[in-house]
């Protein structure tokens, strides 16, 4: 187990990870961060995989018969009718 | 040292950030009423009318974004297809019910999330993992997922890696994920959602990232997997 520079371990530090990662704070600042390693590579993994994430998933287009199909099941829905 | 937690703040952060470092910036995947001009209030009060062309004009505003979301949720195509529908269904037979407390994009997302969550529910999927996820399991305690660190991810992630990484996540884990980090979703968001707490989605978001990284980095191209 790794101690930090404020006394922090490994697993100390990465418990606090969810909530210092949604806080908006600068965590490389982090004393902990500034003397260990794995947790540096650990967060940079963890920003690559989000990135990642929204980049390899973009908005795509439904097919064209989806609208058709969507169409015909209004027409059959009860209400409000559709002219 | 460059800032790499950028991309893990939530949105709203990122968005106040001035940091030069940071490069990308999610934002949430809603239908931009700029991508098509007109009067949200007319065009509802059209459809309340029965007006077919003012319904014609929603579903193309927002079916790119609506599909996206029930793609990336299920992972199925011919699935995504039917909720999808299903979603339009919802939304043209409750849009009466829309008070205009949110924007109309937002609260059609919310009804497509949860007509994805009725349709998982219905399949038996393990949404019970939901309760999983709050005893994380030996190998993600904190402190035992580090790995040597010549093993960390280069940043060049292939994408049928981190489909099939997604894919193998369960199924709470996945939607978390999939909420936030692909379509943008807030943790409270989520949380009213899933109907679990924000704490709750903020841990359960970065053991799904953890279990992501495990697995990329088991195989981290596709290929080398089979």
């Amino acid at each position: 187990m790794r101690k930090s520079a404020n006394h922090l371990s490994c697993e100390e530090f990465q418990g606090q990870l969810p909530d210092l990662i949604s806080s908006g704070e600068r965590i490389t600042d982090h004393p902990h961060l500034r003397s260990c390693y794995l947790c540096r590579a650990l967060l940079a993994d963890l920003e690559t995989i989000a990135h990642a994430a929204r980049q390899l998933f973009p908005v795509v287009e439904p097919p064209d018969a989806l609208w058709r199909h969507i169409q015909s099941a209004i027409v059959n829905d009860a209400a409000p009718n559709l002219h | 040292m460059p800032d790499n937690t950028a991309s893990l703040r939530s949105h709203s952060e990122i968005s106040r950030s001035s940091s030069a470092e940071v490069t990308y910036v999610p934002t949430k995947r809603v239908a931009s009423k700029s991508a098509v001009n007109y009067d949200q209030a007319e065009i509802l009060a059209r459809v309340h009318a029965g007006d077919h062309q003012a319904f014609a004009l929603l579903y193309a505003t927002h079916k790119r974004q609506i599909y996206s979301l029930c793609l990336h949720m299920v992972g199925n195509i011919a699935e995504a297809e039917d909720l999808t529908q299903e979603a339009f269904l919802q939304f043209y037979r409750k849009i009466n019910t829309f008070r205009g407390e949110s924007a109309l994009s937002t609260w059609f997302h919310r009804l497509t999330v949860n007509v994805v969550l009725m349709h998982l529910r219905k399949k038996g999927l393990q949404l019970n993992s939901l309760d999983e996820m709050m005893e994380p399991d030996s190998d993600q305690r904190p402190g035992r997922s580090f790995g040597a660190p010549d093993l960390v991810l280069s940043g060049a992630i292939d994408r049928l890696a981190l489909e099939r990484a997604i894919g193998d996540l369960p199924a709470g884990y996945r939607l978390v994920f999939v909420l936030h980090d692909i379509e943008g979703f807030e943790h409270n968001e989520i949380a009213t959602l899933l109907d679990f707490s924000i704490g709750n989605s903020k841990s359960q978001l970065h053991k799904a990232r953890m279990k992501l990284r495990e697995s990329l980095r088991k195989h981290p191209q596709q290929g080398g997997r089979r």
